[in-house]
């Protein structure tokens, strides 16, 4: 970072970082804001890997072992809860900082001081979800999907925390939604059509449309829940006249919108990448964008297929299992548009690529389980079983996480001025897609032949697919020490970056030096022939 | 790693997962087909999406390869020019949704069949308890209907790795649900705490069971046998701990175990109904306590302070009758103190607490009659 502060020392008035602690808690900067989150995601990435790794341990073989049944339900609940909340979302919001600004030629976010509050409320959230494993009673352990009543009136008493810690992450990704939208459809360079944005800020636009729906929705979920503990009110209580489906309806609205708040960035990332390296450009990009949008409505009317076994009459069933089957053809576009963009190119396989690629492919894969789960009969036999479990890792694993570390090595050389080195790079690559692949592909298997979610033991026949997850599960969370080595390693040094950094790579950001300047677009940029390739 | 190399990796790990996938048993890695027409129709379907998931699998990820292979820049490929194709587009819009739509028909079908039992032969009633299941076969003659608990017998020891665990390790309990063959059996799924679900994967059937709402769900069994599930939502601690076990069984033999059951109702049903004097609720209730409360509250209501409290002279025990009914039927949550409801019959209850209220120096003089317990248990 020093060589940023030395950029703009010559400048007339001051437009440097401040020094010291207080450059990062006072900081308006897009891009400190940015590394914030994803420093902040990556600590919590490690924390919710120790809690995978706690529970994989506990399933390394049937028995107990090493937790009592109760912990364990904390630590799958803690788990969900902090790499959806904590790891993941802040993640892309900390790309979306970096990258936004100097995608469409922008000086900075356009809410700059609603940037550094909507940061600095999450450490403060996740401080206090962590705390409660240190209550009374324990940490909450209902499930990352926390259906009531065993979230309200059989709760442990640190639900309330929980409570509260949601209501802050909320109001953080409200508040980085509007920036987002604000920045987007204000800050553009002049020339820069809608329809010439890169990919990644069009699928922002509609993620942070997305967020500022359901966010909501979440918020009055668990003030209803609030309401129901503490104030004698029966939303969700039966034996108050009140509904404990209700709870999953409105869950679920909020739920599934969130699922695709997860994916929609990451397909910008990889519509950037595979035409860098293909050396040719995106193919289909209007279509692109339709299916975007078409992805982000549909995931409103989708949300009661988590919902197949409550009971729901068979007109429902049928419109939700028709409606959910349609997400399947936008997300088909999407991907044969990726492959018809690799086709014909003249590829080269960097660590980002590499990513990238498997991104493609892991996705899709998790997007068959989505499809076969979409199918009401044969999802009475796979809910709530691993099946469902290995259908969301592969597409948030390989699916957002590999997005997010393609994205890191693909614009790490622009935040740093500095090459990674591409053998480490590869070698975490290659490490984290086994581990993956170990991890998860067997969850398919013991799924189908029987085994529920959220069990802290299993009856004999399942052993073998356990222990083979488990010990997948240990190498990817190791190799992930690789990664933070590589950032760091990169940070400190290495090869001086060009401007372009890739051969094939287009957009303006990459028009700006290596490591780019403190403040992004001064005077607007003028040539939108770099648009989008 | 050059890439070759990379390649020969990709290639070698995936035979390696397809190959261990084949060398273990199908019934290992696969949906389990099982006993009934529905389940088989439903494995049916799950094959038919999973291979159409394959095929465009292979298809995709066929072309990416090929692709991955042949256009790269190390062996010389110029990148070509194109980047829409309308025709193209449209089409691979279309295919899908067609795909789709004859997934869509059996699926439909499938479902409708599901939906629609017709008249049931057997009405059992499934609730859900953290961390049991209860089973009530229903009859319209109050005389004939029963009900028992089945939980889980899996010795501790075995859990926690001190013994062997043998087959049916978390899969057996005490008392299994009974059903006939060849009969449509209903099952009335409910709960009385938190969300169960009840799932038993070779029937095909999964219903969530929700405090407050009764979900009906049916199965039809072909072949006798024993089959086993679990609980499929999580519902607290021991949520991988309530197994469910299902005896098929011919019709038979469950016409004579029905007959027992019956039996066995009948006379609790006697003895619920009549009129109890104080001295007979009194002479049941010693038993009982001597049998099930006296671990805790000892022989002589004395209790254990503070973990137990003490019955002679409590509050509850020598107060209004209504609260000391409330604390032995639905226990206090949080303690050692359980919903004796769930597990004894009005007459246990009904005496034991007579004796509590007229043992140990309590000296309150009321009495509770079997009869005003069981309007309170089966819901007024
Ligand atoms: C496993 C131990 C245990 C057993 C067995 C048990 N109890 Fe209790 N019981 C308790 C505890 C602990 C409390 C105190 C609950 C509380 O904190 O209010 C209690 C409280 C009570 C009270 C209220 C006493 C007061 O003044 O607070 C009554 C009445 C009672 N039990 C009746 C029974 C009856 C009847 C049985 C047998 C059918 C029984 N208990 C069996 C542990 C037990
Ligand atoms: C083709 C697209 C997809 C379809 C058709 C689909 C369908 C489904 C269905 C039907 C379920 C419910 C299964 C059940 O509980 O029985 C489900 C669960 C889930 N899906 Fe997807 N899905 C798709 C893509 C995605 C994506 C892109 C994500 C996230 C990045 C995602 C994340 C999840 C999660 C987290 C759950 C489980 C939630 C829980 O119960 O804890 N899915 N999906
Ligand atoms: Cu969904
Ligand atoms: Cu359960």
């Amino acid at each position: 970072m020093s060589a940023v502060i030395e950029e703009h020392h010559h400048d007339d008035h001051h437009h440097g970082p401040d020094k010291g602690i207080m450059r990062w808690v006072l900081t308006t900067n897009h891009k400190d804001i940015g590394t914030l989150y994803l420093w902040f995601s990556f600590i919590m990435f490690l924390t919710g890997g120790v809690m995978a790794l706690v529970i994989r341990s506990e399933l390394f073989q049937p028995g107990l072992q090493i937790v009592e049944p109760e912990f364990f339900n904390q630590m799958t609940t803690m788990h969900g809860l902090i790499m959806v909340f904590g790891a993941v979302m802040p993640a892309f919001v900390g790309l979306a900082n970096w990258l936004v600004p100097m995608m469409i030629g922008a000086p900075d976010m356009a809410l700059p001081r609603m940037n550094n509050y909507s940061f600095w409320i999450l450490p403060f959230a996740f401080a206090m979800l962590l705390s409660t494993l240190f209550m009374e009673g324990g940490a909450p352990n209902f499930g990352w999907t926390f259906y009531a009543p065993l979230s309200t009136t059989y709760a442990p008493p640190s639900v309330t925390f929980f409570i509260f810690a949601v209501h802050i992450m909320g109001a953080s990704s409200i508040m980085g939604s509007i920036n987002v939208i604000v920045t987007i459809l204000n800050l553009r360079a002049p020339g820069m059509t809608l329809m010439k944005m890169p990919l990644f800020v069009w699928t922002w636009l509609i993620t942070a449309y997305l967020l500022i729906a359901v966010m909501p929705v979440l918020a009055g979920c668990v003030t209803m829940m609030l309401m129901d503990i503490h104030f004698g009110t029966s939303f969700f209580n039966a034996a108050g006249g009140g509904d404990p489906v209700l709870f999953q309806h409105v869950f679920w609205f909020f739920g599934h919108p969130e699922v695709y708040i997860m994916i929609l960035p990451a397909f910008g990332v990889v519509s950037a990448i595979i035409p860098t390296f293909a050396r040719k450009r995106l193919f289909g990009y209007a279509s692109m964008v339709y299916a975007t949008a078409s992805i982000a409505f549909l995931s409103f009317i989708v949300w009661a297929h988590h919902m197949f076994t409550v009971g729901i009459p068979i007109s429902g069933e049928l419109y939700f299992m028709y409606a959910t089957m349609l997400i399947a053809v936008p997300t088909g576009v999407k991907v044969f548009n990726w492959v018809a963009t690799m086709w014909q190119g003249s590829m080269t396989f960097e660590t980002p690529m590499l990513f990238a690629i498997a991104f493609v492919i892991l996705f899709t894969i998790g997007g068959f389980s989505g499809l076969m789960l979409a199918i009401v009969p044969a999802d009475f036999q796979y809910h709530d079983t691993y099946f469902v479990v290995a259908h969301f890792h592969y597409v948030l694993v390989p699916g957002s996480v590999f997005s997010v570390m393609a994205a890191v090595y693909y614009w790490l050389p622009k935040w740093t001025g500095n090459m990674y080195n591409e053998a480490l790079g590869k070698t975490h690559f290659w490490l984290s897609f086994i581990g993956v692949n170990l991890t998860f592909f067997p969850m398919h298997f013991v799924g189908l032949a029987g085994m529920p979610r959220r069990i802290p033991d299993y009856n004999l026949q399942f052993a073998d697919y356990n222990m083979i997850a488990s010990c997948g599960a240990f190498l990817f969370g190791f190799s992930q020490l690789l990664f933070l080595f590589i950032v760091i390693k990169t940070i400190r040094g290495g090869k001086k970056a060009t401007d372009r950094v890739w051969e094939g790579a287009h957009g303006l950001e990459w028009t700006l030096p290596s490591p780019a300047p403190y403040h992004s677009f001064t005077t607007p940029p003028t040539n939108m022939e770099e648009a989008h390739g | 790693m050059d890439k070759a190399g990379q390649l020969k990796w990709l290639v070698a790990l995936s035979s390696l997962l397809v190959s261990s996938a084949a060398s273990a048993g199908w019934s290992d890695i696969n949906m389990r087909q099982g006993v009934t027409e529905i389940s088989h129709r439903v494995y049916e379907l799950h094959m038919i999406i999973f291979g159409v998931c394959v095929v465009i699998g292979i298809l995709v990820f066929g072309t990416m390869i090929v692709s991955m292979l042949m256009h790269r820049k190390s062996i010389g490929a110029k990148s070509a020019d194109f980047h829409d194709n309308t025709k193209l587009e449209i089409l691979w819009t279309i295919i899908p949704i067609i795909i789709l739509i004859t997934l869509a028909v059996p699926a439909t079908s499938t479902l409708n069949a599901m939906y629609n039992p017709g008249e049931a032969d057997v009405n059992i009633q499934v609730t859900g308890h953290q961390w049991k299941w209860q089973y009530t076969y229903l009859n319209d003659d109050p005389r004939k209907q029963f009900k028992y608990t089945s939980s889980l017998v899996t010795p501790q020891d075995e859990i926690h790795n001190v013994a062997a665990k043998r087959e049916h390790y978390l899969l057996d309990v005490d008392n299994p649900l009974v059903i006939p063959v060849h009969k449509k059996v209903k099952f009335l799924v409910t709960s009385a705490d938190v969300i169960h679900s009840f799932w038993v994967p070779d029937f095909a059937v999964k219903k969530d069971a929700i405090p407050g709402f009764v979900h009906e769900t049916w199965a039809q069994v072909d072949e006798p046998g024993v089959y086993r599930g679990q609980c499929a939502e999580l519902c607290g601690k021991d949520h991988g701990f309530m197994p469910i076990v299902v005896r098929a069984v011919s019709q038979n033999e469950y016409d004579d175990w029905i007959a027992k059951k019956r039996d066995e109702a009948a006379a609790v049903y006697e003895i619920v109904g009549k009129e109890w004097t104080h001295d007979e609720l009194m002479q049941k209730g010693e038993e009982v306590y001597n049998r099930v409360c006296a671990t805790c509250h000892q022989p002589n209501g004395q209790g254990l302070p503070p973990a137990f409290p003490a019955l002679a002279g409590s509050a509850i025990a020598t107060g209004p009758i209504q609260g000391h009914i409330d604390i032995v039927l639905h226990g206090k949550a949080g303690t050692a103190m359980q919903a004796f409801g769930q597990q004894l019959n009005a007459a246990e209850i009904a005496s034991v607490i007579t004796y509590e209220r007229n043992a140990f120096g309590n000296n309150v003089g009321d009495m509770v009659q079997p009869k005003e317990i069981n309007a309170m248990m089966t819901g007024e």
